[in-house]
C-alpha cells in the first residue's frame, strides 16, 4: 500500500486550494482526501464545507453516499473480494468462506491488528477471467484457493 | 535484430499476470543476448489466452498464449528459432473467435499502442474527425441518425436523436459560462460487462475522436469521461491519450487547425453502481449525492450544471468515428430489424471461451453461449444465463433462440442492456440469484424513490421466506406484486429493471422456488 500521510490542516487546505478552482471540485477534492490520508477524516468536512460555500451537511451527505469514501482508516491491506453475478457463477462464494476463515475477518470488517479489511466490491470488469480480486490495488484473475492464497501471500505476509 | 513483441497492459491480462511475464521476458531476453522490444497493447479479446504475447515475423503477427513467466525462456529462444512452443496458437486473427467477429468498433483494440498516436493514426484514426470537420455539423448528426446507431449502454435510445435535440438547444454564446458538454458514461458497473474499459485501455484515442466529433456536431465545448473508480487501468490510459491528444491539437482551442472547440477531462466515480444512471451520474459531476433526477427536463435541454448536454455510452461515443469515415450506408448494413450494426458482446461467467465479441446485431444466444463461448469452464451443462447485467433476466436454454437485437429480447421479457452475457451451469440455485438482485438493489439504492428504496429489502425479506420454505405460493404472489410496483413505479432502470432478474427466474426456473431444488434433488 502507498504510505499515507498523518491528518493535517496544511495538507488538508493545500489539497482543497489546488481542487477548489474545477467544474464541481467536491468529488475531485474527496478523492485527493483518500489519496493522502487513506480516508476522509472528519475534520476535512467543515473545512470543504467553507472553501466551496456549501453546507457541512451537503459534504457530508455526499461523502456518506459513495463507498470510496471511507470515515475510518481502512487496515493496512485491503482485499476486495468481487461478489457480483459473473463471479458467483464462477464459484466467489466458496472463495470469500476461504478468505473469512483464513483472515478471521467478515465482509466490510478489519482486523483487530489493524492489518487487513475485506470488503466486496461489485465488479472489476474482469468477468471474462472471474472470479477476481483485488489486492492493494493488484488485479488477480482466475481465481482459485491456490492462487488466491498465492497472490495474498505476496502481499500479506 | 531487434524483436517486437506484444503483451497487453489491458486489466484482463494483468490480473492473468501479464506485468510479470514483461519483466520475465526482459530478463530472458538479456540472458539470450536476444535484442526485444515490448509494445503493451490492448487485449484482442480472446480472454483465455491471456496473457498473449505476440511476437512479430515475416509472416505476420504469431500469438502464444496462455503465457506464465516461467515460460519466458523457452519462448525467448522459440522466437530465434523456428518459432515453435506448446503454446503457440497461430495468427489470433486467424483464430475462430476472431475471424467470426465483426470489428467496427474494436478495429484497433488488441492490434495498437494505445499510447502511440501515429499508431492510431496508420490504423485508420482520425478520418472520422477530419471528415466530420469538413461536414459541419447538420450533416454530422445526418450520418450518425441515418446509422441508426443506438445508445450501447443498454437504453437503445437513437444517438442521432439525442445529438440533434443538443444541436438545436439555443446558448449565450458571449456568455463563456453558458455552454454545452459532452459528458461520457464509462461507469461500467454491470457484472458480465467489461467492453468500455477494454477500449478505454486499448484504443483511449477512439473514444477522445468519437467525444471531439460530438462537440462538433452539437457545438459542445466540453467533454467529460465519467470512469468507475474500479478502473484504474482505464483512468491512467485515457489521461495518458487526452495529453497526446492535447499536444496534437485533436483537443484544444483550434481542433486538427479548423476553428471548433473542444477540450475534455477524465472525472473518477466513487463507487456507486447507481451513477451509472445518466442524470444520478450528472448529479455526481456536479458535486452531489448520485440521486436519479425525474425526467423531464432530459439531459439534452437541462443537463450538466443545467445546461444542453449529450450523455452517451464509451462504445456508443467510440463507433461514431467509423460511422463517421466509412459512412452511415456501411455501418447500417449490418445488423437486423431497428438494431442497426455491431454489438461488441462480452462473454463472461462460468464459460470456457470468455472474451469480447463483436459481431452484426442478430446472432442468436445459443451460438454465442455454445459455439463461440464453448459452454461451460466447470464442463457442466449450462442452465441459466443473465444477458444485461444485474438489471437484465435470466433466460433457460428454451429461450437460446432468442437473437441479439434490442426489440427480440424485449419481447421475451429480457434486454441486452451494455451486451453482457452471464453464463451459470447446473449448480445454480435461481432463489439466491433472485435474491441477490434484490438485495443488490437495496445495496447499490440511491434512496430517492420508495419503490425500489423500500421495495428491494421487503423483496429481499420476502424471497428469505421462500428460500425457508414459509408459505411459498403467498410469497411468491408477494413477490409478483411487489415486482410490478417496482417496474412502473421507479424513477431510474435500478428499481425499474431489477424485477426482471427476479420475475424471470421465478418463470423459467419455477422447480427452485417450489419445492427442492434440482441440486439437492440430484445429489
Amino acid at each position: 500500500m502507498p504510505e499515507r500521510e498523518n491528518w493535517n490542516t496544511a495538507r488538508a487546505e493545500q489539497i482543497i486550494a489546488a481542487g477548489k478552482e474545477r467544474e464541481g471540485p467536491l468529488l475531485p477534492i474527496l478523492h485527493a482526501f483518500v489519496e493522502a490520508f487513506g480516508y476522509v477524516p472528519d475534520p476535512a468536512v467543515p473545512m470543504v464545507a467553507e472553501a466551496l460555500n456549501l453546507s457541512r451537511a451537503d459534504v457530508y451527505g455526499v461523502v456518506t453516499f459513495y463507498h470510496d469514501f471511507r470515515r475510518e482508516p481502512a487496515g493496512e491491506h485491503v482485499v476486495k473480494l468481487c461478489r457480483a453475478e459473473s463471479c458467483q457463477a464462477a464459484g466467489c462464494e466458496a472463495l470469500a468462506d476461504h478468505l473469512i476463515e483464513r483472515l478471521g475477518v467478515g465482509f466490510g470488517e478489519t482486523s483487530t491488528d489493524g492489518r487487513i479489511t475485506f470488503e466486496a466490491v461489485y465488479c472489476l470488469g474482469l468477468c471474462s477471467i472471474s472470479p477476481a480480486a483485488m489486492i492493494d490495488g493488484r488485479l488477480v484473475g482466475r481465481l482459485d484457493v491456490k492462487r488466491l492464497d498465492r497472490a495474498l501471500e505476496e502481499v500479506v505476509r | 535484430m531487434t524483436i517486437r513483441l506484444y503483451v497487453p497492459r489491458d486489466a484482463a491480462a494483468v490480473a492473468c499476470g501479464a506485468d510479470e511475464v514483461v519483466v520475465a521476458l526482459k530478463i530472458a531476453a538479456i540472458a539470450a543476448k536476444f535484442d526485444i522490444e515490448i509494445v503493451r497493447n490492448g487485449s484482442r479479446g480472446l480472454h483465455w489466452l491471456e496473457p498473449l504475447v505476440e511476437v512479430v515475423t515475416p509472416e505476420g503477427r504469431i500469438g502464444y498464449g496462455p503465457v506464465e513467466p516461467e515460460d519466458a525462456a523457452a519462448l525467448i529462444a522459440a522466437f530465434a528459432g523456428d518459432g515453435s512452443h506448446k503454446l503457440r496458437v497461430g495468427k489470433p486473427e486467424e483464430l475462430p473467435f476472431l475471424k467470426r467477429q465483426t470489428r467496427l468498433t474494436f478495429a484497433r483494440v488488441g492490434i495498437v499502442d494505445p499510447r502511440d498516436l501515429d499508431d492510431y493514426k496508420a490504423h485508420g484514426g482520425l478520418k472520422g474527425l477530419e471528415k466530420a470537420i469538413a461536414l459541419g455539423p447538420a450533416a454530422i448528426v445526418e450520418e450518425v441518425t441515418k446509422a441508426g446507431l443506438r445508445g450501447r449502454g443498454g437504453a437503445g435510445f437513437p444517438t442521432g436523436i439525442k445529438w440533434k435535440t443538443v444541436a438545436d438547444a439555443k446558448i449565450d454564446r458571449k456568455n463563456p459560462a453558458d455552454r454545452k458538454y459532452i459528458v461520457c458514461n464509462a461507469d461500467e458497473g454491470d457484472s458480465g460487462t467489461f467492453a468500455d474499459r477494454m477500449l478505454m485501455e486499448g484504443d483511449p484515442f477512439c473514444l477522445i475522436e468519437g467525444m471531439a466529433i460530438a462537440g462538433v456536431a452539437t457545438g459542445a465545448t466540453k467533454g467529460f469521461v465519467y470512469i468507475r473508480s474500479e478502473y484504474p487501468h482505464a483512468v491512467a490510459a485515457m489521461n495518458a491519450a487526452i495529453d497526446k491528444a492535447r499536444r496534437a491539437n485533436i483537443l484544444g482551442t483550434k481542433i486538427l487547425g479548423s476553428s471548433y472547440v473542444f477540450d475534455m477531462e477524465v472525472r473518477v466515480g466513487a463507487g456507486a453502481y447507481v451513477c451509472g444512471e445518466e442524470t444520478s451520474l450528472l448529479e455526481s459531476l456536479e458535486g452531489n449525492r448520485g440521486t436519479v433526477r425525474a425526467k423531464p427536463p432530459l439531459p439534452a435541454h437541462k443537463g450538466l450544471f443545467g445546461k444542453p448536454t449529450v450523455i452517451n455510452n464509451v462504445l456508443s461515443l467510440a463507433t461514431v468515428p467509423v460511422i463517421v469515415a466509412d459512412g452511415a450506408e456501411a455501418y447500417r448494413n449490418f445488423g437486423m430489424g431497428r438494431s442497426r450494426g455491431t454489438m461488441p458482446i462480452q462473454l463472461a461467467g462460468n464459460l470456457r471461451y470468455g472474451g469480447l465479441f463483436e459481431t452484426a446485431f442478430g446472432i442468436t444466444l445459443g451460438e454465442l453461449i455454445d459455439d463461440i463461448g464453448g459452454g461451460c469452464s466447470t464442463g457442466r451443462p449450462v442452465r441459466a444465463v443473465q444477458v444485461g447485467g444485474p438489471l437484465g433476466a435470466y433466460f433457460p436454454r428454451e429461450l437460446f433462440d432468442t437473437p441479439f437485437d434490442y426489440e427480440a429480447f424485449a419481447a421475451r421479457d429480457g434486454l441486452i442492456g451494455h451486451g453482457g452475457i452471464v453464463v451459470f451451469d447446473v449448480t445454480v440455485d435461481m432463489r439466491r440469484q433472485a435474491r441477490f438482485a434484490m438485495e443488490f438493489c437495496a445495496i447499490e439504492s440511491c434512496g430517492k424513490c420508495t419503490p425500489c428504496r423500500v421495495g428491494a429489502v421487503r423483496g429481499a425479506e420476502t424471497i428469505d421466506k421462500i428460500i425457508a420454505g414459509k408459505e411459498v405460493a403467498r410469497n411468491i404472489a408477494v413477490i409478483e406484486d411487489l415486482c410490478q410496483t417496482m417496474k412502473f413505479g421507479s424513477l431510474c432502470a435500478l428499481g425499474g429493471f431489477t424485477p426482471y432478474p427476479v420475475l424471470s427466474a421465478i418463470r423459467h426456473f419455477p422447480e427452485d422456488f417450489h419445492g427442492t431444488p434440482l441440486r439437492v434433488a440430484a445429489e
